[in-house]
This record gives structure tokens, C-alpha cells and sequence, in this order.
């Protein structure tokens, strides 16, 4: 039982992420259409940027952790203008295959630059976590379970109660009219793409300490944040959140009771159990083409 | 009758040189590949460009034919090179049972994904073939009892006769011809064009009576089996096998050679692999840094998708098309022939009941209508009474929240489209929906192959349909064109030939009139009367009151999803009810309860 308690505080916490990842990739969805295949790679660089930063750079952690996100917004921006923008008007194969190649594009570059050799990035605070009763609630978790918390309210708060979220969801929504309406569509579509890597740095950055920083973590992170997006139902910001928890929580269930090696199988089974039986996932529902 | 007999000759003599023609390429590949001097290095080189090329061949006809996504091709290729590998030493299997293994192999797991992913959209199946290719490489290293794990496999034969490496260069070279011909071949087959047509536009697809999940389903498998011929031919080749030659980056691998070729043909299947199989041996220093050369091809994808998107050999055949002489008219269309369903009494289409509702939104609310055979009927209302809705759910696009559908007796309520165009329906579509990469003649013939239509046997008779209707719109002579070199008014005949070629016992037309001017309208006025002539039974939405009046004998008018009016044209237009709802009711005038 006790193992059982703590099994679940860890799921949560490692779910958070892909909750966070999860999350970027629905806004971009529900702003282009499109599923951006390097979202994953967001994560990835963010966290090599830290590397940099805060361990080779000796910079403290906070600013580090500031001049990261400056990078990932600049990324964002460079995202967009290379490999969405030019293509906003092909249909949606093209875009998705260019994504493709972004997301290598990004994770071997790194490699080129970084080499193979995993990295170890250090967590934000000193002491290593709180015993309540039988759980053990580690520091690392704890601040991803705060920080998710707080971007999901975040997220809320700008969609629903700013003038600059009315904005993001009518350009998502109908581009043309939002045109129409005098929105700066191209800006509000960069706008999404710099959010959306901010939000993929961040889980990277939280998530790094946990994990090694390897050019691996960037595929890991959004093949699991994309079951996660399934699962919740595709295109839905609760959704995300609520199917991030439950696969970060399944995971690590099946790796201490089933096995450890496939544990990054069980996304995968989940994935599929989801698309045979309920491919609307919880929350969703499936629209169907105007003809 | 010759004149006949000269246009349906036409394309097969096109078809038998073309046949000779690629018999004798063929052949002289192969005795090159047996009697060139090559050097050890060179046959190294030869092979594995032939077994990677049958595996791009996969991508050509699943991506470029058929518009899906597979990011796990590395994976099928493996469970080939695994057949073969595990079968020739473990369990002292032949060769070529080895390799039947490992294609039933990958035809399972490829049918199983694409069953379970086909029915969404396309980034499922990125992503689900992205975690598939994961799992299996995680099985490869782990199961190590079965696969021997990251050791791979070793000392794997080949089979009798081929036991050289000169002579199985030549095998490869023969099933490279083979694989090759059956895909050059398969866009002008039936599953071919079907597969076309899924990729250009999916709902036409469906409404024009294609199986779109099952043609899908059937890509996305023989994708999966071309890998594992691929791979069990590598196998042999190279006689070791390891993991990590078919991890997700050799899946990238295969997809930049396939863009970079051109996607839509094995011509360019084969270049893009040997340009990447060639480029990178002679540009060794990029593997001296880990990362670097996929990086390149992660930049090359996005470069090609941006600039290039056909390919190279797209860009070449462009090139050369405009040199080549624009294609014969043939002799003069034979008469179009519509066959209403036999009997001439009773109901063609009866709705009892029907709903639509969106959550809260009614947009179709308890409307019941019957369509008299032989006539024309019209449906109208203002704009958002329901009128596309009810003819979405007739045909199947959206499904009914109540009532029934029986066409000719049949109950279609729910059926998916496709059944529904099989059973007799045809419709078209208030935006245009052609196939846009396809010539006038090609969009028809997929009409004229509805299931279903009662038309003779064989791919000449298709194409004889197929160029009455066209004639019969008034189009003969340009059968050869893109659609997409026609005006807005001729696409939108093109469109109902390709309904009337089905030969439908209903002709559905979504309002034929919108966007064309008036010489254009007054033509479909005429096309429409020719039609409702030849005895087929119409239903029409139109805002065109003139076409409207002129044309239908019966009219069945919603307001706010709901039947107002129904009955003899003439005097459901003086119903009191309806010219309220279209005009509007003076200000002084009481209103209507």
C-alpha cells in the first residue's frame, strides 16, 4: 500500500510533464491544424540550454533558467517563420512531414554539437524532499506538480479572461473571419508557436533532473504527451492534462509490478487500447468534415 | 465500330510497349548487375541500393499514392531481415520460406496498425507509427533469447543458386523489376486510382462509392509487406542483422529518400535511394560526427517539402511533359446511357422522421419527404433552414440522430457512404470536391467504377462510360486534361459526370447553380432536363428560384430544420407559410403564429 501511495505521487509528477508537453501540442493544434512533431524536441533543447547555462556557465540557476526560456521563445519564432509559416497553406500532410524533419533536424544537431554523452542537470533546490507518513514527496516532483498547476491556471486565465486569448482562439477557431475582424492572424499563429515552446521548454527544464539530458528525451517525452492528448481526447486542453496524469501514473505502475525494459511500452498499449475502443478518448468528440 | 474498337485499343497498345519497354530496361540491369566488372565494394553498394528501394517502393505507394503517413518502414523492413536472419540460422528454415515469413509478418502488423489507426486522422498514424517503430526496436534489444539483442544476428544464408554476391545482386535486381513493375502499374488499376482518389480528397472518395478505410487499411499493408520483401532481401545480402540497423532514424532515412526522389513513383523511389546510399559513402567525414548527417536530412525534408515537392523525378517529369505532345482526342463518346432502376411506380428515396442535432442545435428536426421516380424535386430554404444537413445525412456524411432513409426499397439510415453511393445514390457538392491531381477522364472512370453499376466488364467499357458522360455534359474532347485546368463551371460538370457515369438510381446536386453566371446556369438548366429525360429521378437544393421552378415538379421547403411546406411546385410556392420565410412579412402585416 505504502508503495503503492508513493508509485502514484511519482506517476503524477512524471504525468505533469506530459501533461505540460500534452498541453503545447493541443494549442498549436487548435491554432493551425496542424500536430507539431518537434514539440518533443522543445523539451529537449530547453533542457540542453540549462545544461549550458547553469552547468557549463556556472550562471545561477534562475537566470539560466530565464535565458533559456529567452531561447525557446526565439526558437519558437524561428519555428514558425522556417517550417509552419511558409507551408500555412498546403494541406496538412506536408506541414506534419515538415515538422518531421524539424524534430531531427533539432535532436541530432544537438547531438552533432553535444555528443552522445548524456548530461546531468542538477535540481533547483538543495534539499532532496519531505517524508509525510509512508511518502516520500521528492523536491523535483513537488515543483513540477506546483508549476504545472500553476500553468494550467495560467493557461485558463489567458484563454478565457484576456483580451490577447480571445484573440489566439479566434484566429484558431476561423482565420478568415478573424482576419475580417482586423486580428493579426500571422502574429497571434507566431504568438502560439513561441507559447507553445515556452511551455515545452518548461516540462524539459523540470523534467531534467529526473531524467538524464540526452537527445533522446525530446522523442521520449512527446510520443508519450501524444498518447496522452489521445487519451484525454485530441484537441482538448483538460483533456491533455487529465491524460498526461493517467500515463505518467500507468507507466510507473507497469514498470515496478510488470517490467521495467518495456516501460516505455505501456504508452504505447494505452495508446492503442484507446484507438480500438474509445478513439474520442474521455473528454473528446470527434468532428466531423463540413462538405 | 472501329472508331470504337480504335479507342479502346489505344491505351492497351500504350500498355504492351510499355511492358516491352520496361522488360528490356530490366533485363539490361540485370545482365548488368551479373556481368558488369563491379568490385566487392561496388556489389556491397548495388545490393544494398536494390533491397532499400523495394522498401521506399512501400512509402511510394502508401504516402505518395495513397497521401498516409508511415514513420515506421524501418520496422517492416526488420521483421523481414529478422525472418530471414532467425529462419536460415535458429531454425534451419529455408530461404525463401524464411522471407514468406517474414512478408506474412509484416502484412499482419501493418494490417493490425492501419485498422486500428486508419479510421483518424492522419497525425494518428505519424505518431502511432512512430511509437511502433519505438516498441519494436525495444523488443529487438530486449527479447534477447529470440532476437539475440543488441549482438543482432549472424551467418545468415542465402538460398541455393544465389549463394554469390554477384548472383544475388542479380536476384535483387529481378525482384527490384518485379516490386518495381506492380507499383508502376498500380495508380492505373482499380485500388490504384481508389487509392488516388482517398488522397485527394477523402469525402469525395467516399460519397463516389470507394471503401476509404479499407483502401487505406489496404496501403498501408503492402506498404508494410514491400519492407519486409526489402528487408529479408538485406538480410540475405548482407548475411548480419542488428537492431540498430532499423531504428526510427532508418525509418527518417527511407522517408528523405523517398521525398527526395519523388513520392508518387518508383522511378524516384529509386533515385532517392541511391542518392542516399551513394551521397553519404562518399561524404564520409559527416558520420565522423554522431548526429551530423541525419541532422542534414532533417534539413534536406524540410527544404524538399518547402521547394521541391515532387521530387526529383517530379521535377523531371515536368520538365519533360512540356515537350511531350498534348494527348489525341479519340474517336466521338458513344450515347450515355442512365438506367433507372427497374419498375417505374412507387418512391425512389423515402425520409420518414429525420433529425440531425448538433448538442443543442436542431438542424434537422422530424423532416419526412418522398422523391417520386422519374421526377425532379427540389428542396429549399433559406439560408440554415437544414437543407445541405439533410443531404449530408442522406449520403451518409453525417448520421441520422432519428428517422429512416429507404432508397428503392432499401433501408440506408446506416450505412457509411460509401455503401450508400453502392446501393444506388449519387451526389455532388456545394464546394467542388474533384480529384485535383487527376485528369477529367481518370475523375469519371472512378464514377463509372461505382459498385454497383450495371455496366459491362472490363477496363474499356469503364472508359467508354466514363467518355459518354463527359460527353454527355459537354465536355468531349478534353477528357485528357487536369481538372484542375478547368473553369469553376466546367469543374462543377465535370463533377456531375462523374455522379452520372455510376449510372445512380438518385442523383442528389447540392446546389448545381451556386457560383456560376447566368450563360452557365441556363446550360445546367438544360443538362438538368436531358438528365430528368433519361428517366433518372433528381433531388435538388437550390437558392435559384428561376432553375428551381423551371426544373421541379415537387418542392419540399424547411425553415429552422423543419418540413414547412411540401408538394406540387406551383402550389407550395403560393403557400402563405413560405413566402414568409423567404420574403420576409410586412411590417404591417400580422405575424404568423
Amino acid at each position: 500500500m505504502d508503495l503503492a501511495l508513493q508509485l502514484f505521487f511519482t506517476g503524477l509528477g512524471i504525468g505533469a510533464v506530459y501533461a505540460l508537453v500534452a498541453l503545447g501540442f493541443v494549442l498549436i493544434f487548435r491554432a493551425t491544424n496542424v500536430v507539431n512533431f518537434a514539440q518533443g524536441e522543445f523539451s529537449m533543447v530547453a533542457a540542453f540550454l540549462m545544461v549550458v547555462f547553469a552547468v557549463d556557465l556556472h550562471w545561477p540557476y534562475g537566470w539560466a533558467f530565464l535565458a533559456a526560456l529567452a531561447g525557446m521563445a526565439l526558437l519558437g519564432v524561428i519555428f514558425n517563420l522556417g517550417v509552419y509559416y511558409p507551408l500555412r497553406n498546403r494541406s496538412f500532410l506536408p506541414v506534419i512531414i515538415a515538422t518531421i524533419g524539424a524534430s531531427i533536424f533539432l535532436a541530432n544537431s544537438v547531438l552533432a554539437l553535444y555528443g552522445p554523452q548524456p548530461q546531468v542537470l542538477p535540481g533547483w533546490f538543495e534539499t532532496p524532499g519531505l517524508q509525510i507518513g509512508p511518502v516520500y514527496l521528492d523536491s523535483q516532483y513537488l515543483l513540477i506538480m506546483a508549476v504545472t498547476l500553476v500553468l494550467v491556471g495560467f493557461n485558463y486565465w489567458l484563454f478565457e479572461h484576456t483580451l490577447l486569448g480571445k484573440k489566439l482562439q479566434a484566429t484558431s477557431q476561423d482565420k478568415e473571419m478573424a482576419a475580417l475582424l482586423g486580428i493579426p492572424v500571422a502574429t497571434m499563429i507566431m504568438l502560439t508557436f513561441v507559447y507553445s515552446a515556452l511551455l515545452g521548454g518548461i516540462a524539459g527544464i523540470l523534467v531534467a533532473p529526473i531524467l538524464f539530458v540526452s537527445i533522446q528525451m525530446g522523442s521520449t517525452i512527446a510520443l508519450k504527451a501524444f498518447a496522452a492528448t489521445i487519451i484525454g481526447g485530441f484537441g482538448d486542453v483538460t483533456g491533455a492534462i487529465i491524460g498526461g496524469l493517467a500515463l505518467g501514473v500507468i507507466e510507473t505502475f507497469g514498470a515496478a509490478y510488470v517490467s521495467v525494459p518495456y516501460k516505455d511500452g505501456f504508452a504505447f498499449l494505452v495508446l492503442v487500447a484507446f484507438l480500438v475502443f474509445r478513439p474520442q478518448g474521455i473528454f473528446g468528440e470527434r468532428v466531423a468534415e463540413k462538405a | 465500330m472501329s472508331a470504337l474498337a480504335g479507342a479502346v485499343a489505344a491505351p492497351a497498345t500504350r500498355g504492351i510497349t510499355g511492358l516491352l519497354l520496361y522488360a528490356t530496361l530490366a533485363a539490361a540491369a540485370v545482365a548488368a548487375a551479373l556481368l558488369a566488372p563491379l568490385d566487392a565494394y561496388m556489389l556491397h553498394i548495388l545490393v544494398q541500393t536494390a533491397t532499400f528501394s523495394i522498401a521506399v517502393f512501400g512509402l511510394t505507394v502508401v504516402l505518395g499514392l495513397c497521401g498516409q503517413i508511415n514513420l515506421a518502414q524501418a520496422a517492416f523492413f526488420g521483421f523481414g531481415a529478422y525472418a530471414v536472419g532467425l529462419g536460415t540460422t535458429d531454425l534451419h528454415l529455408n530461404f525463401w520460406v524464411s522471407l514468406a515469413l517474414g512478408m506474412g509478418l509484416a502484412l499482419l502488423m501493418g494490417a493490425f496498425l492501419g485498422m486500428a489507426t486508419l479510421r483518424l486522422g492522419g497525425h494518428y498514424l505519424a505518431m502511432v507509427t512512430i511509437s511502433f517503430q519505438q516498441i519494436v526496436t525495444l523488443i529487438m534489444v530486449n527479447w534477447i533469447p529470440v532476437t539475440h539483442g543488441p549482438d543482432g544476428v549472424s551467418r545468415i544464408l542465402r538460398p541455393a543458386l544465389f549463394e554469390s554476391q554477384r548472383a544475388f545482386l542479380g536476384l535483387c535486381v529481378v525482384m527490384l523489376a518485379l516490386v518495381g513493375y506492380a507499383v508502376w502499374r498500380l495508380p492505373q488499376t482499380r485500388l490504384g486510382r481508389a487509392m488516388r482518389a482517398v488522397r485527394d480528397n477523402e469525402l469525395a472518395a467516399g460519397v463516389a462509392g470507394i471503401n476509404v478505410y479499407r483502401v487505406k487499411v489496404a496501403a498501408f499493408a503492402l506498404s508494410a509487406v514491400l519492407g519486409g520483401i526489402g528487408g529479408g532481401l538485406f538480410a540475405g545480402g548482407f548475411a548480419y542483422v542488428s537492431p540498430d540497423q532499423f531504428s526510427f532514424a532508418e525509418s527518417i532515412v527511407f522517408m528523405t529518400m523517398s521525398l527526395l526522389g519523388g513520392v508518387a513513383s518508383p522511378i524516384g523511389a529509386v533515385i532517392g535511394t541511391g542518392l542516399l546510399i551513394v551521397l553519404p559513402e562518399s561524404l564520409r567525414f559527416l558520420k565522423s560526427v554522431p548526429g551530423l548527417y541525419l541532422a542534414i536530412y532533417g534539413l534536406a525534408i524540410i527544404l524538399i517539402i518547402r521547394y521541391m515537392p515532387d521530387g526529383i523525378w517530379g521535377f523531371v517529369q515536368q520538365s519533360l511533359r512540356r515537350w511531350r505532345p498534348p494527348a489525341l482526342t479519340s474517336a466521338p463518346a458513344i450515347e450515355l446511357m442512365l438506367a433507372p432502376a427497374e419498375g417505374n411506380t412507387g418512391m425512389a428515396l423515402e425520409v420518414t422522421g429525420l433529425a440531425k442535432h448538433f448538442g443543442g442545435l436542431k438542424a434537422v428536426d422530424d423532416v419526412s419527404f418522398s422523391v417520386r421516380r422519374g421526377g425532379v424535386h427540389a428542396l429549399i430554404g433559406p439560408n440554415g433552414s437544414g437543407k445541405t444537413t439533410t443531404l449530408n445525412v442522406l449520403s451518409g456524411l453525417y448520421t441520422a440522430t432519428a428517422g429512416r432513409i429507404v432508397l428503392g426499397g432499401r433501408e440506408l439510415t446506416s450505412l457509411p457512404p460509401h455503401a450508400r453511393t453502392a446501393a444506388g445514390l449519387g451526389r455532388t457538392f456545394q464546394n467542388i470536391r474533384l480529384f485535383r491531381s487527376m485528369t477529367a477522364l481518370e475523375n469519371v472512370v472512378i464514377g463509372a467504377e461505382r459498385p454497383g453499376n450495371p455496366i459491362a466488364a472490363g477496363h474499356g467499357a469503364l472508359v467508354e462510360r466514363a467518355r459518354a458522360a463527359l460527353a454527355f455534359v459537354g465536355l468531349a474532347g478534353r477528357e485528357q486534361e487536369l481538372v484542375s485546368s478547368f473553369s469553376y463551371g466546367h469543374q462543377r460538370l465535370i463533377e456531375i459526370a462523374r455522379t452520372l457515369a455510376g449510372n445512380p438510381s438518385l442523383l442528389l446536386l447540392d446546389e448545381p447553380a451556386a457560383g456560376l453566371n447566368s450563360s452557365e446556369k441556363l446550360a445546367l438548366r438544360d443538362l438538368l432536363k436531358r438528365i430528368a429525360a433519361k428517366g433518372l429521378t433528381i433531388l435538388i437544393i437550390d437558392h435559384d428560384m428561376t432553375l428551381v421552378t423551371e426544373v421541379a415538379e415537387h418542392i419540399t421547403v424547411l425553415n429552422f430544420g423543419r418540413r414547412i411546406a411540401d408538394g406540387i411546385a406551383a402550389e407550395v410556392l403560393r403557400q402563405p407559410d413560405v413566402i414568409t420565410a423567404y420574403l420576409g412579412t410586412e411590417p404591417d402585416a400580422p405575424a404568423r403564429a
